[in-house]
């Protein structure tokens, strides 16, 4: 079987994912980043389930369940980002700093 | 153990008439209860249901003596009204013929003063609750002469002072009468001591209340009680002595006279100070057996009492106050008969005396309430103005100096003809001049109140009927009181007295005594005789008395042998003020100085720990480690920017770090 | 009746009032007549429950502990909540419903100032249940609880409803009000002997089988278990405990100042329940559980109560403040009860019973009155007073009446107390020293004659006589209804005893003999 290659493509996968949330300034972009690395991950269950050929399809049945949380977390992150580009007219991740001190 | 059994002359149980006896007991509480409430409402203001209530009691007293008289009665009931360790509480009423005697005796004079006093007391203050007192008080006296055991005796002993605490200080807005009331109260209550611990010592060494029982066991030699009978025949005469009035604590029976005249007459003569000698009497089977020393102790302060007070009444110029002493001095008589063995003649002058002091203390009063004083002074030559008064009063003074055919004569005959049998020649002759003294006092009042010519202001007049008839009444008792037991003609009065469950040991004298009937009666005469030469030919009290004055003796007689002087100086004052208020100054000052004390040094303490411990060491560390806190977090919140992607960018620098460290290094 | 039997009964008469003053809290403070009415019913129910225990106890079981029950409290040190009956207790049960009905009905009008029905009231039915709790208890943490629950309300009682007026205390500089110093001396004060009441306790515990259960340790104590200097410091810790309560002399002092301080409904209830409780305990815990110590004790006892006759007599003599004078009197009485004890014979203990509840009655309406004349006059200076009878004819006459009935007029019922201790004083029981206790009964014969002295001295200072001047003109009221309804019942309480005290012998006295038979053997 062949691990390896996969294994590449979702460590890639995540790097950017991570490389995306540390360098743009969209909270779109951030957002989309977040994806990345969420499917990033659902790669890996699903790669690993195979491999393991586990009997109760545990990492297909957990890719699942992050798709779905990531569809909620988009909406809810989705709608926050509305919210604040309303009041600010900007969605520029800097410009947010509410929670400082 | 068939007590009832021991005496040897006949007699019955006096059936349904002597258990109903404590009607008697009970009727006047729930009269006195009743006029409390409801006599003011009533037409003649609560005195009416007093009169019946003492007329009933009369009537049933009468009842009793005569079916005593004419077959003998002797039994007692007991009511259990709690039990105590293994002592029966017992109440309850004895019929026998002491008791008869005295319930004759207070249901007679009762009856004739109590019609007296509703016209002496017409129109005084408290006039319901003046009879509500009397009639508790004959209430009281009742339970006190119809009691079977130590318990109720202590009982009506006690309620019969309070009831004279009430009565002398019926007139308290002046507080000498309240003062004479607690002088009376407290003498009597110091009395009360000895009484009280001889009870507790017969009733722990024969295991029961009931005289009766205790009465047997003496006479039956039983050896607990022998061992203690000294000691407590001396406590229960010290009871006696209060009460009635025995040297040297009869300083509150003068004083007593602060209360209205029927009060006097009733309680302070004939009954309620009589209860001494009816305690010695009741108690003189025990004394007879196994007290003997003890009732040469008693004879000895009888005599003594006699002869002191007697002459204290010569310098008294309160008509009241001469008849105090005089009461004084005749209960030393019944108590030295008492102490010389003779029972039946200590009775006899009981009840002679009774009807002969009452008459003259009502006479008293039915004088004073006619010239408004009580001094002596201001009298005089009222014999014109209330012949009836006079008339009784004279009866009164004859019976009560001993000529024959008077009441006191036969009485007082006996009580020396005993103690001429008993030998004992001192205490005879002191009492022969008792008599002469007693002569001598009462014609100096006679002489000094009724002869003569009127000295004070006004115009007295007789008195009421409803006063003047007791007076009668009494002086019929006063001449033939003394009639129901002269030796060798009729001594019924003798088998009325020692008709007792226990039997009475002591001698009755058979035939006259002529020793000593012709020596009181010579002593007699003559005390009238130089009282009359004296006062009557001298007109008047100052002219007279300058005549027998003897100084220094007359200043002693007239400070009563500075024995008030005495009590208030070495006693009562040191007590009072002196004890009383150091042990007050030793609460506040000391005990309370030393709580006090405690209390500051708590607190004291407190500060220093507060100060320097919590303060300045806990406090102080707690206070140091918070600011350091503070300051070092102002420090590390700088680091929150709120910029999310410097965190991110911080937490993957430490995810990174951490991951390196555990490649590397672990 | 089986609600009785099963110890609910007991349980009702004891937790009743404190569910009652709970819901007096809830009652908004506006709602005055409601707030009397919940407190009024709920102590006439509880005193009807008591009366029901009353009817339902079996007075030829008398030496039995009856109704009670047995329930689980903290299971890890074994205390239970046990409670029981007997004899012994029965009469002071019902005299603290009883006591405590009065004090409420009087209260409904007469609340002293700042009025405020709804703490009073709530204070009362807690006081009430501190009391009725002590007479049942028979754990001794249990017991510990409910005597001191009756502090608190007590110290409230006194710290705010108190006198007001500010007073020198001696050793102390600076002024203070009376209310505070007394409040907080009576407080501190008892705290402190029941705090090494406590540590008796807990001796007992350790040393008697791991229990609290007074039953199960007068077992243990009656066999001899407890012995030598262990005993000794039991028998003193607890001494202290209960004698700071009675309260012995010298441990008095407290006593004057906190019944003066205190408003009237309060100094009743002190002078009538609270003082019980320690010589309850003695009776009820120190002698059957500790005999050979109390017999070791009793001369001493006997003699400090000696003392406290003629100490409190005495002091009454000097004072001029009438509920002081009052006060002192409690000293003294108590030292009769305590002379009873010191006996150690069915005679006495009999005597201290009757005693204590004779003080109860007699003793409360001497507060109830003289509270209402001072409350009346205000003031309580007796040089100031004179001619009561005059002014006030019903207070006057129930003062009398009451004064005679303290000083132990026989057919009133203290006397039974005072004359029965000094019998048993007379003869105590076998191995006491005679001596001493026959001084102790000599002492407290004349103790009488003070006792009649300060009393009589005080019905002359202040019943009789002409008015003073300053009250002729002055409009004052004399006892109304609710005072009347307060005080009558006592009044009739204090001659049924008297001439009847089968009333309280007939439970006490197998109880007592049978406490004594245990104890001390035949």
């Amino acid at each position: 079987m062949i691990v390896q290659p996969v294994l590449i493509v979702a460590a890639a996968l995540f790097s950017l994912g991570i490389y995306g949330i540390l360098v743009r300034r969209n909270a779109v972009m951030v957002l989309l980043s977040i994806e990345l690395i969420l499917n990033s991950v659902n790669i890996n269950f699903v790669l690993f389930d195979a491999m393991l050929s586990d009997t109760m399809m545990g990492g297909q049945i957990f890719s699942i369940f992050i798709i779905t949380i990531a569809a909620a977390e988009v909406g809810i992150g989705l709608a926050i980002v509305l919210m604040l580009f309303r009041n600010r007219q900007t969605a520029n991740i800097n410009e947010f700093d509410l929670m400082k001190w | 153990m068939n007590l009832l059994a021991e005496s040897k002359l006949s007699y019955g149980d006096g059936g349904v008439f002597a258990e109903y006896a404590w009607i008697l007991v009970v009727l006047p509480f729930i009269s006195a209860l009743i006029i409390t409430f409801f006599g003011k409402k009533l037409p003649y203001k609560g005195a009416e249901i007093a009169l019946a209530t003492i007329g009933s009691i009369f009537f049933y007293s009468s009842a009793l003596l005569y079916k005593h008289i004419t077959e003998g009665i002797v039994n007692e009931f007991f009511i259990v009204v709690g039990n105590i360790g293994t002592f029966d509480i017992e109440f309850g009423w004895v019929v026998d013929g002491l008791s008869i005697m005295m319930y004759f005796v207070v249901g007679t004079v009762a009856l004739l003063v109590f019609i007296y006093a509703t016209n002496y007391m017409k129109g005084e203050v408290r006039y319901t609750f003046f009879f509500t007192s009397l009639t508790l008080f004959a209430g009281s006296m009742l339970v006190l002469v119809s009691s079977p055991t130590l318990i109720q005796i202590l009982i009506g002993w006690e309620l019969v002072g309070v009831c004279s605490y009430l009565l002398i200080g019926h007139y308290w807005e002046t507080k000498d009468n309240s003062s004479a009331a607690m002088k009376a109260f407290i003498t009597n209550k110091i009395a009360d001591i000895g009484l009280m611990i001889g009870i507790i010592i017969l009733a722990l060494n024969t295991g029961t209340l009931r005289i009766s029982e205790i009465l047997y066991q003496s006479t039956h030699d039983y050896e607990d009680i022998k061992n203690v009978a000294f000691v407590a025949g001396v406590l229960l005469f010290i009871g006696a002595m209060g009460k009635s009035a025995q040297f040297p604590l009869h300083v509150w029976l003068p004083d007593a006279m602060a209360g209205p005249t029927p009060v006097s007459a009733l309680m302070h003569a004939a009954t309620m100070v009589t209860a001494g000698v009816y305690l010695l009497a009741r108690m003189f089977p025990f004394y007879e057996a196994m007290a003997h020393e003890a009732l040469d102790i008693v004879m000895l302060f009888g005599v003594i009492t006699l002869i002191t007070a007697g002459l204290i009444a010569v310098v008294q110029d309160d008509l009241k106050k001469v008849l105090a002493y005089s009461t004084v001095s005749q209960l030393g008589y019944m108590v030295a008969a008492i102490g010389s063995g003779a029972y039946t003649a200590s009775l006899f002058h009981l009840w002679t005396h009774a009807f002969f002091k009452a008459l003259l203390f009502l006479g008293a009063g039915s004088v004073i309430h006619a010239v408004h004083t009580n001094s002596m002074l201001e009298m005089g030559g009222l014999r014109k103005y209330m012949p009836r008064t006079f008339i009784t009063f004279i009866i009164g003074t004859v019976a009560l100096a001993g000529l024959p055919p008077f009441a006191g004569f036969f009485s007082k005959d006996e009580i020396l003809a005993s103690l001429n049998h008993e030998g004992e020649t001192t205490f005879l002759v002191i009492s022969i001049i008792g008599a002469f003294v007693t002569a001598f006092y009462m014609t100096r009042a006679v002489a000094l109140t009724f002869l003569g010519e009127y000295r004070g202001h006004g115009h007295p007049h007789e008195s009421d009927k409803m006063m003047t008839v007791p007076l009668m009444f009494l002086a019929v008792f006063a001449i033939g009181a003394g009639w129901v037991n002269i030796p060798g003609v009729y001594t019924g009065f003798t088998t009325w007295v020692t008709t007792r469950a226990n039997k009475i040991n002591e001698y009755h004298p058979e035939s006259f005594d002529y020793t000593a009937l012709f020596s009181g009666l010579i002593a007699g005469l003559l005390g009238i005789g130089l009282g009359y030469f004296v006062y009557q030919l001298q007109g008047s009290a100052d002219k007279g008395d300058k005549l027998i004055k003897v100084e220094p003796i007359w200043t002693v007689l007239e400070n009563k042998y500075y024995l008030d002087h005495f009590y208030f100086k070495y006693l009562i004052n040191p007590t009072k003020l002196t004890i009383a208020n150091a042990v007050d100054r030793i609460n506040t000052n000391f005990l309370d100085r030393i709580i006090n004390s405690f209390g500051l040094a708590a607190s004291f303490l407190g500060q220093i720990v507060y100060n320097n411990f919590d303060q300045k060491g806990i406090d102080k560390f707690l206070n140091a480690s918070s600011t350091s806190t503070d300051s070092f977090g102002g420090k590390v919140k700088l680091l929150q920017t709120g910029k999310t992607q410097q965190y991110l960018m911080l937490f993957l620098a430490g995810v990174v770090t951490i991951s390196l460290l555990i490649l590397f290094i672990i | 009746m089986e609600i009785l039997s099963n110890g609910l009964g007991l349980s009702a008469v004891v937790f009743l009032p404190i569910i009652s003053a709970l819901l007096i809290l809830f009652i908004p403070k506006p709602y005055e007549s409601v707030i009397k009415g919940v407190a009024l019913l709920s102590s006439v129910v509880t005193f009807i429950l008591s009366i029901l225990v009353l009817l339902e106890f079996d007075f030829s079981k008398a030496s039995q502990l009856q109704l009670g029950s047995k329930a689980t409290w903290i299971e890890s040190i074994n205390a239970n909540y046990e409670i029981g009956i007997d004899g012994i207790s029965l009469p002071l049960l019902v005299l603290s419903t009883f006591i405590s009905v009065l004090a409420i009905i009087y209260s409904l009008e007469h609340l002293p100032e700042p009025k405020s029905p709804k703490g009073f009231l709530a204070l009362i039915l807690v006081l009430e249940t501190g009391m009725n709790g002590t007479f049942v208890a028979l754990d001794l943490i249990l017991f510990f609880v409910f005597f001191e629950i009756v502090l608190l309300p007590m110290y409230f009682m006194i710290g705010i409803w108190g006198d007001k007026t500010i007073r020198s205390v001696s050793g102390l500089k600076k002024e203070i009000e009376t209310r505070l110093y007394a409040s907080i001396k009576f407080f501190v004060f008892t705290l402190f002997g029941s705090a090494f009441m406590l540590l008796g306790f807990l001796g007992l515990y350790y040393r008697g089988n791991k229990t609290f259960s007074i039953p199960e340790l007068i077992e243990i104590g009656s066999t001899g278990a407890f012995t030598g200097t262990f005993a000794t410091l039991v028998f003193a810790v607890l001494f202290l405990g209960f004698a700071v309560k009675v309260p012995m002399w010298p441990l008095h002092t407290w006593l004057p100042d906190a019944h003066t301080a205190a408003p009237t409904v309060g100094s009743v209830l002190l002078a009538a329940i609270l003082l019980k409780l320690g010589s309850y305990g003695f009776i009820r815990i120190a002698i059957p559980i500790l005999p050979e110590q109390a017999k070791a004790w009793a001369p001493a006892i006997a003699i400090l109560s000696a003392i406290g006759i003629i100490y409190g007599s005495l002091a009454c003599l000097a004072q001029t403040d009438l509920k002081r004078l009052i006060a002192f009197s409690s000293v003294g009485h108590m030292g009769f009860v305590m002379l009873g004890i010191a006996s150690l014979t069915s005679v006495g203990i009999n005597a201290a019973i009757i005693g204590m509840v004779a003080h109860g009655v007699i003793t409360g309406l001497l507060f109830f009155l003289t509270g209402s004349m001072s409350h009346t006059y205000h003031t309580r200076d007796m040089g100031r007073l004179g001619g009561n009878m005059k002014l006030l004819p019903k207070t006057g006459a129930l003062l009398g009446f009451t004064a005679m009935a303290s000083l132990g007029l026989p057919g009133l019922a203290g006397f039974w107390g005072e004359f029965m201790a000094l019998l048993g004083a007379y003869n105590p029981l076998q191995g006491l020293n005679i001596v001493i206790f026959r001084s102790s009964m000599v002492a407290g014969a004349i103790g009488t004659v003070l006792t009649a002295g300060y009393l009589l001295w005080m019905l002359q200072r202040v019943n009789l006589g002409e008015p003073a001047d300053e009250w002729k003109d002055k409009e004052l009221h004399d006892a109304d209804n609710y005072e009347l309804a307060a005080w009558i019942p006592l009044v009739i309480l204090t001659v049924l005893i008297g001439i009847f005290p089968k009333l309280i012998f007939g439970a006490t006295n197998d109880a007592v003999v049978d406490l004594i038979f245990k104890a001390f053997g035949g």
